[in-house]
């Protein structure tokens, strides 16, 4: 395409430089109405013709969908939400999906199809290393389908503007090997055994499962981002900031300050010990 | 009778192949957009059927209004610039303004129909 491009560039161009360097003779009206007619209309026509069915016909390979067999049947759905990432995990077999977020793992070598979502406004999801964006628009269910060809951690960010912390809406996607991506599942699968300590009873105490998830906990709520594995996940607040102790405290503590326009209030007047409670043991939902 | 008046003077001709284009562009993408949402129990073979005839029909009807363009420029036995400021003049440059939309037209409508080669199905 690009070949056939500049060779047309080159064309017109050459044909510009002779039209102004000879010198000008006269030529026959007849011949002047034909060079019209076919360089100027029929020629143009039957090119563009046929480079449209070229750019047609790669079309498919450049935004594939998944053939049917071709597809592992893992169907991830992503939806929007201001300002993070909620992930749920369809089984092949049509099980009990798998919730997360913020974090998207994909097996290496197997075509898995996304569906977009979102429930406010519009958003944009893009893994720039493994393919082009696609919106995820309310009321709709956007499809793609990634290939990822190398495992790898990759950066996906929020590419439409939604609101005051679009540019702190992140998310890591991890191609993994199959197995291990298999065995990565079937830990998801179930709740993080984590470490019974006392910030799980503060954390519920304190009514934070009325926005949150966490498996195994009488932590139901869908408001927020699932926090079921989140020890495991490289980032908290869709790519904020590390997930380390300190982060997890100053989040818990001013949401507002590190991510302006988020839905979680504040949660300073808890006392310090609390908060530290709190995020060790979340820390330790791996 | 005649079907086709012998003489139609008025500008609105000017846009017929245009305008069948607009219309063959909306009906194309509104009959796949419509029939992958609904999913029939026909398949995807009536969206094909149907805009392979809706594209017929078009061609068809820009070739019509074509050759009544050429017809209102005399069949070609005048040349262009048709600038004095006759009725005579008017008439021919508008039939040959009209028969250059024609093309123009007839063009488009392949290029809209064009993907139907490569597209066999709604995606899933």
């Amino acid at each position: 395409m690009a070949i056939a491009g500049g060779f047309i560039w080159l064309t017109v161009i050459g044909l510009l430089v002779h039209a102004t360097r000879h010198e000008r003779t006269p030529i026959d009206e007849r011949i002047a109405s034909r060079l019209i007619f076919w360089g100027g209309a029929a020629i143009p026509s039957l090119l563009l013709f046929l480079l449209l069915g070229y750019a047609l016909w790669l079309m498919p390979g450049l935004r594939p969908f998944a053939r049917a067999g071709e597809a592992n049947g893992l169907r991830i759905e992503v939806t929007g939400e201001q300002f993070w990432w909620r992930v749920a995990y369809h089984p092949a077999d049509g099980g009990v999906p798998i919730l997360s977020a913020n974090e998207i793992r994909l097996p290496v070598g197997e075509r898995v199809e996304f569906l977009l979502k979102s429930t406010d406004v519009i958003h944009s999801f893009w893994i720039p290393a493994l393919g082009g964006k696609m919106d995820m628009i309310p009321g709709r269910v956007n499809r793609l389908s990634l290939l990822a060809t190398k495992p790898g951690t990759y950066r996906g960010p929020c590419a439409e503007y939604c609101g005051t912390s679009h540019a702190l809406m992140t998310f890591t996607a991890v191609a993994m090997q199959p197995a291990a991506f298999g065995e990565w599942l079937a830990v998801r699968a179930n709740p993080s055994p984590g470490a019974s300590l006392p910030g799980r009873d503060i954390f519920l105490r304190n009514g934070c499962g009325a926005c949150h998830r966490v498996a195994g906990t009488q932590a139901e709520g869908g408001v927020g981002p699932d926090l079921s594995h989140m020890g495991s996940r490289g980032t908290i607040g869709a790519g904020v900031l590390p997930t380390d102790d300190e982060a997890v405290r100053s989040f818990i503590a001013h949401p507002h300050l590190i991510k302006p326009g988020s839905k979680m209030p504040d949660f300073n007047m808890l006392p310090q010990q609390d908060i530290a409670e709190i995020a060790s043991w979340l820390k330790g939902l791996e | 009778m005649r079907i086709i008046p012998k003489e139609v003077e008025t500008l609105w001709t000017l846009f017929t192949a245009p305008v069948i284009w607009a219309g063959h562009f909306l009906a194309c993408y509104a009959l796949a957009a419509i029939w992958c949402a609904k999913r029939g129990d026909l398949g995807f073979a009536v969206v094909q059927a149907g805009i392979v005839a809706m594209t017929l029909a078009a061609l068809a009807m820009i070739v019509l209004s074509g050759w009544l363009a050429w017809r209102q420029w005399g069949f070609g036995t005048n040349d262009p610039p048709h600038d004095d400021p006759s009725a005579t003049d008017r008439n021919l440059f508008q039939g040959f303004a009209t028969l250059l939309l024609c093309g123009l037209s007839f063009v488009a409508v392949l290029y809209v129909a064009l993907p139907l080669l490569f597209i066999d199905g709604c995606s899933s």
